[in-house]
């Protein structure tokens, strides 16, 4: 595996901050979302039969696509910098439809030796609620 | 304590299903990476697999009439539990080797264990499904561990 070299150092520290970023899915991106997967569950796209029938207050947001911006976090962050090799994370609450979601997190473990790092993550809801939990660990590139 | 695992319910860890063998194309990774808001051109361009792209890749195609009501079908791979609504779970995934298109990837899921716990309104299920994905040259590329609870 190769990473691509950069002249500055790519600095990491024991409690930094990843950068936050929103997000307001749509009914058109959740659709393409479980197109893609070739998904037909009902509560990702039909309203009437979600709020009638399940009882949602709206259409679901997929869990696995959650999961996915837990990965973007990581990786927006990360850059060419470095590898994701292994995330950790669940879905503990619904999100619907109309909500703003936004992703963050911090670094939890550094080992410069293996030049590995812990990168805690998370999907915030409006309220302030952690909607999805993870835990990623990533290798930096060697900077010989 | 009575437990609602019998015997015959616990027979089916260690049963499998698959191998699945697909192809990557950059067409598909393209309309994922879309999909999800992805910002990174590597991955909107279909240069090269974003993770979790293999949930795309390996969603079962199966026929209409199999499909319930809700849109859903059933797993194959899963016995009859007795409890029945799903709860939240989680995933453990480890990212071994790039993916690009043009790779064929075969994907094995395994049942690897069912247990129960007592939850706070009654008795929870958990269940544990493997999915290892290998390439043509049979390294691994990705592994997962989906933990699942139902209630």
């Amino acid at each position: 595996m190769t990473f691509s070299q950069r002249s500055e150092p790519f600095s990491v520290q024991l409690g930094d901050e990843l950068p936050h970023r929103e997000f307001k899915p749509d009914n058109v991106q959740l659709f393409l979302y479980n197109a893609i997967l070739w998904n037909a569950h009902r509560i990702h796209f039909d309203e009437t039969y979600t709020t009638e029938v399940e009882g949602y207050p709206g259409l679901v947001i997929a869990g696995p696509m959650i999961g996915d911006w837990l990965h973007q976090c990581v990786e927006d962050w990360l850059g060419e910098e470095g590898r994701l090799v292994s995330m950790e994370y669940s879905n503990r609450i619904a999100a619907y439809i109309g909500e703003t979601l936004h992703y963050g997190g911090n670094v939890i473990a550094l080992d410069s030796d293996s030049q590995e790092a812990r990168v805690e993550v998370f999907i915030k809801n409006e309220a302030g609620k952690i909607v999805a939990p993870g835990e990623a660990t990533v290798l930096f590139a060697n900077k010989e | 304590m009575k437990t609602l695992l019998s015997n015959e319910l616990l027979e089916n860890i260690g049963s499998q299903s698959g191998p699945h063998r697909e192809l990557v194309t950059r067409r598909d990774i393209k309309k994922y990476a879309v999909a999800v808001g992805n910002l990174q051109s590597k991955y909107v361009e279909g240069d090269q697999a974003p993770p979790l792209f293999h949930i795309a890749l390996f969603w079962d195609v199966v026929g209409l009439d199999a499909l319930s009501t809700d849109g859903l079908s059933e797993d194959p791979l899963l016995p009859e539990f007795p409890l029945s609504r799903a709860m939240a779970g989680g995933s453990r995934i480890d990212y071994i080797r790039d993916i690009y298109p043009g790779d064929w990837l075969t994907a094995t899921r395994t049942l690897t264990n069912i247990y129960e716990k007592k939850g706070r309104s009654g008795p929870l299920i958990f269940y544990e499904v493997d999915m290892e994905i290998i390439n043509d040259a049979g390294e691994l590329v990705i592994k997962e561990k989906k933990t699942s609870i139902l209630r």
